[in-house]
Parts: C-alpha cells; sequence; structure tokens
C-alpha cells in the first residue's frame, strides 16, 4: 500500500498535475468519443476482396452520420466483366433491390487517343429499377487493372425522404482507356437505407479494398 | 511527500473526480494514436503556401501509409495571365517528373456577361501515354481576384501491382472574367510507386496560394 501510493504521487508533479510518463495509450484505450477532436471522417469499417462474388456492408449505415462514403481502392476483377455494380437494401441485406432512378454520364480517353470524349450513358442509367447500378464499365483482369473512386451516400436513415448517392470512379477501361465515370440519383424509397453491396456483373471480386466512412 | 499528497488531493473534486487542472497538453503529449472509431480519418500531412514560387513540390510523405493521398488547393493565384494550374507525378522522390499518362478533362462554364454557357469534353487539354504535366485548370486569370481552388486526389500512389488512379475537381476564375468546373481524372500508367507530386503554372511563378496534403486512410 506505502509502495503503491509512492508511485502514484510520484505520476504527479509537485503542484499535483499529472506527468507525461504517467498517461500512455493504454490508459485512454476505453475512450469512444471526443467529440470532434478526432476529426469529421471516420472510419466505420474496412472490406478486402479475395476472391469474393461481393463485399457488402450490412451494419454500421444508420442514422449515427448524415452522411457515408465508400472509398474504392484497386478493385479487381477475377476474369473479364461488363462492370462492378453497387445496389441497396432496407432489410439489413437480406435482399439487394430498392428501386433507383439515376443519371450516369463518362469522359473517356484512349491511350492510342482514338477516342476523346464525354456521353451520357443511356444503357448505364437506371429507370425506376431494382437492378445494380453500374459505377464503372469494362474491367479486364490485365495485371495492372483496376478501378478507384468514391461513391458517396446522403442521410440513409430518413423515413422521409429518398435517399440521394453520388458515385465518382476513375478506372482503366478494358481497351486502354481512362474511364472517368459519373452517377448520380436516389433510391425511390422512405424506408431507411441499411445495407450495400458492391459486385461485378460476372465474376468474382479478386482484390481491392472498400472502405465505409462516416462524416461528421 | 507530503505536499504531493495534498496537492494531489486538490485536484480532485469531492465526489473523487479529477479537475481539469490536474491534467495538461504536456501530460497527453506521449499519445500516439486514439482507439478505432474515434481517431478520424483525415490527417494533414504537409502544408505548403506559395509566395512567387516556380512550383510546390511534396517529395516527402507520400508512401504506403495511407491509401489516398488529397491536395486541396485554395486560392492559387498565377503571377502570369491566361495560364494552366499543372501537376505531374514522380516515381524517383521528385527528382524528374515525367510520369507516363491516360487523362480526361471536360467542363461546364460560364462568364460574367452571360455571352455563353458549355459543357463539353476537351479534347486538346488531356493526355494519351504522355509524359507532360496535366491541366487541373487552363486559362486562369492573374487579376488580383482571380484564383483557382480544388481538390486533387491519388490513389494507392504506392502499389506496385496496379496504375495510379487519380481524380481533380477544381473551381476556376479564367481570365476573360467567368467561372469553370474542371474535372480531370486518369491514371499514371506505371507499376512503380508514385512517391512525389509536383504542382505549377504552365507559364510563370505561383504567386499566393496554399496546397495541403492530407492522408486519407489506412488498411
Amino acid at each position: 500500500m506505502g509502495q503503491a501510493t509512492r508511485n502514484i504521487a510520484n505520476s504527479f508533479t509537485t503542484s499535483g498535475v499529472i506527468t507525461s510518463s504517467a498517461v500512455n495509450n493504454t490508459t485512454i484505450s476505453g475512450i469512444t468519443d471526443i467529440n470532434d477532436l478526432g476529426g469529421s471522417l471516420i472510419l466505420i469499417s474496412e472490406q478486402t476482396a479475395s476472391a469474393d462474388a461481393s463485399v457488402s456492408f450490412t451494419s454500421g449505415i444508420d442514422s449515427t452520420y448524415d452522411e457515408y462514403w465508400f472509398i474504392l481502392n484497386n478493385i479487381h476483377p477475377s476474369g473479364n466483366t461488363g462492370g462492378l455494380g453497387i445496389n441497396f437494401s432496407t432489410d439489413g441485406g437480406s435482399n439487394w433491390n430498392v428501386t433507383k432512378t439515376t443519371a450516369s454520364f463518362v469522359a473517356m480517353h484512349a491511350e492510342n487517343n482514338a477516342i476523346a470524349q464525354i456521353i451520357y450513358e443511356n444503357g448505364y442509367d437506371l429507370a425506376q429499377s431494382t437492378a445494380d447500378q453500374e459505377i464503372c464499365q469494362n474491367i479486364y483482369t490485365g495485371n495492372d487493372e483496376s478501378i478507384s473512386g468514391i461513391i458517396k451516400l446522403y442521410n440513409p436513415s430518413s423515413t422521409t425522404y429518398v435517399k440521394h448517392f453520388i458515385s465518382n470512379t476513375q478506372s482503366y477501361f478494358a481497351s486502354a482507356r481512362s474511364w472517368h465515370h459519373l452517377i448520380a440519383g436516389y433510391c425511390n424509397t422512405t424506408s431507411a437505407i441499411n445495407g450495400v453491396i458492391f459486385r461485378f456483373d460476372t465474376n468474382n471480386m479478386d482484390d481491392g479494398t472498400i472502405q465505409l466512412f462516416g462524416v461528421k | 511527500m507530503g505536499t504531493r499528497i495534498t496537492s494531489l488531493a486538490n485536484n480532485f473534486d469531492t465526489t473523487g473526480k479529477l479537475k481539469a487542472a490536474g491534467i495538461n497538453n504536456a501530460s497527453l503529449s506521449g499519445i500516439t494514436a486514439l482507439p478505432a472509431g474515434v481517431a478520424g480519418k483525415m490527417t494533414l500531412l504537409s502544408t505548403q503556401t506559395a509566395s512567387a514560387s516556380a512550383s510546390l513540390s511534396f517529395t516527402s510523405g507520400i508512401d504506403s501509409t495511407y491509401d489516398e493521398y488529397w491536395f486541396v488547393f485554395n486560392n492559387v493565384h498565377p503571377a502570369t495571365d491566361n495560364v494552366s494550374f499543372d501537376f505531374n507525378g514522380s516515381t524517383d522522390s521528385g527528382s524528374t517528373y515525367s510520369v507516363t499518362k491516360t487523362t480526361t478533362l471536360f467542363r461546364s462554364g460560364h462568364d460574367e456577361a452571360d455571352t455563353f454557357t458549355q459543357l463539353g469534353y476537351n479534347s486538346n487539354e488531356d493526355l494519351a501515354q504522355s509524359t507532360s504535366y496535366q491541366h487541373i485548370v487552363y486559362g486562369l486569370g492573374n487579376d488580383n481576384d482571380q484564383c483557382v481552388s480544388g481538390v486533387f486526389k491519388l490513389y494507392n500512389p504506392s502499389s506496385t501491382t496496379y496504375v495510379k488512379h487519380f481524380t481533380s475537381t477544381a473551381s476556376n476564375y479564367f481570365a476573360s472574367n467567368g467561372n469553370n468546373q474542371m474535372n480531370v481524372a486518369g491514371y499514371f500508367n506505371t507499376t512503380s510507386a508514385i512517391d512525389a507530386i509536383d504542382f505549377k503554372m504552365s507559364s510563370g511563378n505561383i504567386d499566393d496560394g496554399t496546397i495541403r496534403m492530407y492522408g486519407v486512410s489506412t488498411s
């Protein structure tokens, strides 16, 4: 008891303030909230693909944050694909079939300069459809080919409004093009969105990470 | 010993809780990490402020520590009128800025006189397997209040497997008095790690403005 008291006392200055050596990471490991000091972009979860048919997020999407970001890094398929799709759930991932209306356009430029344009993608938008929305096209299996980008989902827990989302991705298109694909739309439901899934139209997700962030 | 105990006791209230005065910043200086779910994931790595600068280069801090690096540029103002604000990457820590790129660029535009509006692809301002600098914006004016602001995002620069994707969105006060939003995307077509980024004007110095480099998240 006497030794313990002396050890405690030595962790304070003569004025009774805690010394720096008395505080370490372990001391603060139980902290769960420090207001805004931790920043406004909070990593909720992260998934790494490895021969996965899909990557889905079925927890952590609720009313905690007003805005959720999904950051995709170097998503690479196991075989040639028509595109990477996104869909949403209102039942925790039991079903991925939320009705959506979307707009889709792409800026593209070939390495051989044969094509350079921006076009509206009539075949890659949705009008009150429950199908997956493709956020890029024609990702093939060249060892260095992949897609990266951000999808922002706004107020998924609202039970009043539709749920807006915006996707901004850059990918290596199969025929050696830079493919800057921009999509926006809304989940046409007043039910809360509580799940999001990413999957190729064919073949697996061989590699890559998807991180879910909450934005304060 | 007795004095310390007395002082210590004075730093607690009558319910035994530590008062704010009993802990200070110095006490916390040894903390280098916060628990998962508490720590923010957008970390300021460095800031550069232009002052008649030929270029602003980031030659350290771009590595495998973060998965994404964001460069936020604020009120970047050129010394010369009607120039482009450009970037390039390096695989040798900034000794050379000449990485092969294929890119796209499109813009929306509207002038103050309301004489034109535009939305379109700019085929003269993109790159096809070129080592040249890529425009973030072009036509930037140098009137006292003219400048460009925006964000350039670089994905997984340290990958030695994939090309390195990037996107940029910027608002530009162009020389003939109007606004462009310019959207650039593309990839550094290399499997070498990108370890430096350089920003400069196509002609003349960067007179003013800041560029902040952030690391975003870790795997």
